[in-house]
């Protein structure tokens, strides 16, 4: 794993800056900082009064929230976006040959490539799904892939999202936003385009349609409410795309098809964009005790009657112990090696790896394997003896619970904080669309973490967003 | 579309009104209030605004006694009011945010920014010089929300019943402030034609915007048979009864239209309220008496709303 003095800067030094920054270095030089803070300000509102909000599971306070928004674009060349993007479509081309297989016939598994005991054995594995292949077999129809940077050349996948990823209207926003407040900015460079986004994924869901789809499909998302921290991507998504944003309740199966009630009555319901977790979507099926869900949707959705997206049981293919398997998934399925690199993970189950791990706690990243959101995590360098003194514990008593990875030198980019502009960790969420063909609108989600120092760019632990800049030239 | 969405357009429309509403009843209750002449009591005038915003229980629930301080906050700011002008906005908002899908980006602007700044309101803002301009500024609000809407909605089903719920609830306002002003329509009112009964006749047409309207329409000194004409049968005052009737008759016949002929019970009751103002005299209201005719009026707006709610908004 390469290893630099300082984290790599996007930007590059002063004596040096790096090609795709050229016109963005020049801008904040000449850029007083007042004139920033305006800009920073003016976003705010402008997000504000859209509405773009996320909700926060925490005392007190507003309860809608703005997820801070970085005004200096983080950019990247063609060229560094082609490789990205090449290294993404083959990575979920592999994830959803590898949900096929282990819901099918288990070929992976019967090779000694994964080991069975850590698929089946896991929650994360759905047995209803085994023996059922969706439309055109798709399961991950939209992936977000969490992207690292150590230095110029080599991209790092941290996690992958297979199953309800959300923060895509934050990428297509942050550009709406970008474009009204830095116009001049934004013309001195040749942007490549994100807003058709949406007609992608709509492309994308029809393609999909159930076998008993005759005519147009119609397609809806499903959320879980107005409640839900992600309730303004729904609602965006859905406007955007022209369809109906249905909650649990507008729907029912009756006679095995899925129907929403409006106000001339039933209307079928061919393909779901559900943004509810596979737990909560049937009550016959899942939890029961879901007030969300659909009951007798599960069963349609078997019977080829409606389509879900994503597919149930995509979590296998995204959880963190399956993680390390990846790049043997693509050697297996493709024949290829893999484009982007995996982290190095030690599997705390394995006694060789859990040895090392509780010996390096101080240097390593330590993280649930079912935690998300930045939430159940050890970083090593930044840990008390006593926080360190927990996971142990933790480990000892949970070890299948826990992987740990080395703490990674993100690289930073230049970012308008309270002390002026200084360097921040990003990372960067593609999102990958994956019908009958697979798609990915160029960019993503870069998000930054805004204190000094701090590798955590989980929004639900204050990080913000930047606008990314894939430029064509 | 989706029953819960015509709903929340439904019931979004209905909210915004009523904020205006009682700002509008606010405005006036302030008035009344503070007119030396008025009354030996002015606790009247507020109380008479608890019963027009139907807050009247609740108010005395909570605070036992009528306190214009008191009651100016419990329809202004009072989050356990839910007509107070704070809760109407904060319910509007919330529906609006349940169906954004269905509302225009200029619509839920104009939403969500009143909802904010309603947010930040202070209870200095109720003091009496800042009174007049905050209530002016929620039905400028208010305006504008109804402004966005009928200038940028699609000409759908979702348009019809957003403006069905602003109509109906239009009606509903104008004929709970006639309810609670009645008597001073009455001719047998004691000193008819006083100077308190004068200001009275202007604070029921300055409740519903129509001060002015009326003198271009009668040319007339301020009579209170003609207030209770313009008020329930002219057609050409937006708030009158007939008025927004009409335009109701004229939405669920739209709706009715576009949804392939299915008609049912709101349909038929809305044509018959209509009917008896399209075709009633003023002489035969006060004839069966104004105060029983537009009680009957509410009964059945009352029956009506839930009539439309069945047929539409909540099918199960």
């Amino acid at each position: 794993m390469a290893k630099a003095d300082g984290p790599f800067n996007e930007m590059g030094m002063s004596d040096e800056v790096r090609g795709p920054y050229a016109d963005i270095e020049r801008w904040l030089r000449e850029m007083p900082s007042d004139k920033l803070e305006l800009k920073r300000r003016e976003a705010e509102t402008l997000f504000r009064r859209v509405g773009i909000t996320f909700a926060v599971y925490t005392e007190g306070g507003d309860p809608e929230r703005l997820i801070p928004f970085d005004i200096i674009p983080r950019v990247l060349a063609r060229a560094e976006w082609d490789r990205l993007s090449l290294g993404l479509h083959q990575r979920v081309k592999a994830l959803n040959a590898f949900l096929a297989d282990v819901y099918g016939e288990r070929h992976i598994l019967r090779a000694g490539k994964v080991p069975e005991r850590m698929v089946l054995g896991n929650e994360s594995f759905r047995p209803e799904m085994q023996g059922f292949l969706p439309p055109a077999g798709a399961y991950t129809h939209v992936a977000g892939i969490d992207i690292v940077r150590l230095d110029a050349d080599n991209f790092y996948v941290l996690e992958d999202n297979c199953r309800t990823p959300s923060g895509v209207s934050y990428m297509l926003e942050n550009r709406e936003a970008m474009l009204r407040l830095l116009p001049d900015l934004c013309g001195m460079h040749k942007l490549a385009p994100v807003s058709h986004y949406p007609e992608d994924l709509l492309d994308t869901l029809k393609s999909v349609a159930p076998p008993a789809c005759r005519d147009a499909p119609t397609v809806a998302v499903l959320t879980p409410g107005s409640y839900n921290s992600a309730y303004y991507e729904h609602s965006f998504l859905a406007d955007e795309m022209g369809v109906e944003l249905v909650e649990g309740g507008d729907l029912f199966v009756d006679e095995g098809f899925v129907y929403m009630r409006t106000t001339q009555g039933p209307k079928r319901v061919d393909v779901l964009y559900r943004r509810i977790d596979d737990d909560y979507l049937d009550p016959l099926t899942f939890r029961p005790d879901s007030a969300l869900g659909v009951p007798g949707l599960f069963a349609a959705y078997r019977a080829g009657r409606v389509t879900l997206a994503n597919a149930v049981g995509t979590g296998i293919a995204d959880d963190k112990a399956i993680y390390p398997f990846v790049p043997e998934m693509i050697r297996f399925y493709l024949g290829e090696e893999p484009i982007l690199l995996n982290v190095p993970t030690y599997l705390c189950e394995r006694d060789d790896d859990r040895k090392y791990v509780l010996e390096h706690l101080h240097e390593l990243v330590v993280k649930e394997t079912r935690g998300s959101g930045g939430y159940g995590m050890l970083i090593g360098p930044q840990s008390t003896a006593a926080d360190r003194a927990v996971f142990a514990d933790r480990i000892k008593a949970r070890p299948a619970d826990y992987i740990a990875q080395p703490t990674l030198a993100l690289s930073t980019c230049p970012t308008f904080v309270e002390q002026g502009i200084a360097p921040r960790h990003v990372d960067l969420r593609p999102f990958v669309l994956n019908g009958r063909e697979i798609r990915v609108v160029p960019g993503g989600l870069t998000r930054v973490a805004l204190r000094e120092g701090s590798l955590v760019v989980n929004s639900s632990q204050g990080g913000g967003t930047k606008d990314t800049w894939v430029l064509e030239r | 579309m989706l029953s819960r969405t015509a709903d929340g357009l439904f019931w979004l429309a209905r909210y915004m009104e009523r904020a205006a509403s009682v700002a509008r009843l606010v405005q006036v209750g302030n008035r009344m209030s503070n007119m030396s002449l008025s009354l030996d009591n002015p606790g009247n005038e507020w109380r008479s605004t608890l019963i027009a915003t139907g807050t009247e229980p609740g108010y005395l629930a909570k605070h036992g006694e009528i306190v214009p301080s008191l009651v100016l906050d419990y329809l202004v700011l009072d989050p356990e009011n839910p007509s107070s002008i704070v809760s109407c906005i904060e319910t509007a908002r919330r529906n609006g945010r349940a169906v954004r899908t269905a509302l225009t980006v200029d619509t839920w602007e104009a939403l969500n920014e009143t909802w904010q700044q309603t947010r930040a309101l202070k209870a200095d803002r109720l003091a009496a010089d800042s009174l007049p301009g905050l209530m002016d500024w929620v039905v400028q609000r208010s305006l504008l929300f109804c402004g966005s809407y009928a200038n940028t909605m699609l000409r759908n089903d979702g348009y019809l019943f957003t403006h069905l719920g602003t109509l109906l609830e239009r009606a509903d306002n104008t004929a709970r402030i006639l309810d609670v002003k009645y008597h001073v329509l009455l001719p047998d009112h004691e000193g008819v034609g006083g100077v308190l009964d004068y200001y009275q006749w202007q604070s029921i047409l300055r409740a519903v915007s129509a001060l002015r309207s009326y003198h271009w329409v009668y040319h007339d000194r301020l009579k209170p048979w003609l207030i209770a004409e313009l008020l329930i049968l002219r057609p050409e005052m937006p708030r009158s009864l007939v008025a927004c009737l009409a335009h109701v008759v004229d939405l669920l016949e739209a709706l009715a239209v576009r949804y392939g002929g299915q008609r049912g019970e709101c349909h038929r009751l809305a044509g018959e309220i209509h009917a008896r103002l399209r075709y009633g005299r003023v002489e035969d209201i006060f004839q069966f008496g104004l105060h029983e005719y537009v009680t009957q009026f509410i009964d059945d707006m009352l029956r009506l709303g839930q009539e439309i709610s069945g047929f539409y908004l909540n099918v199960r």
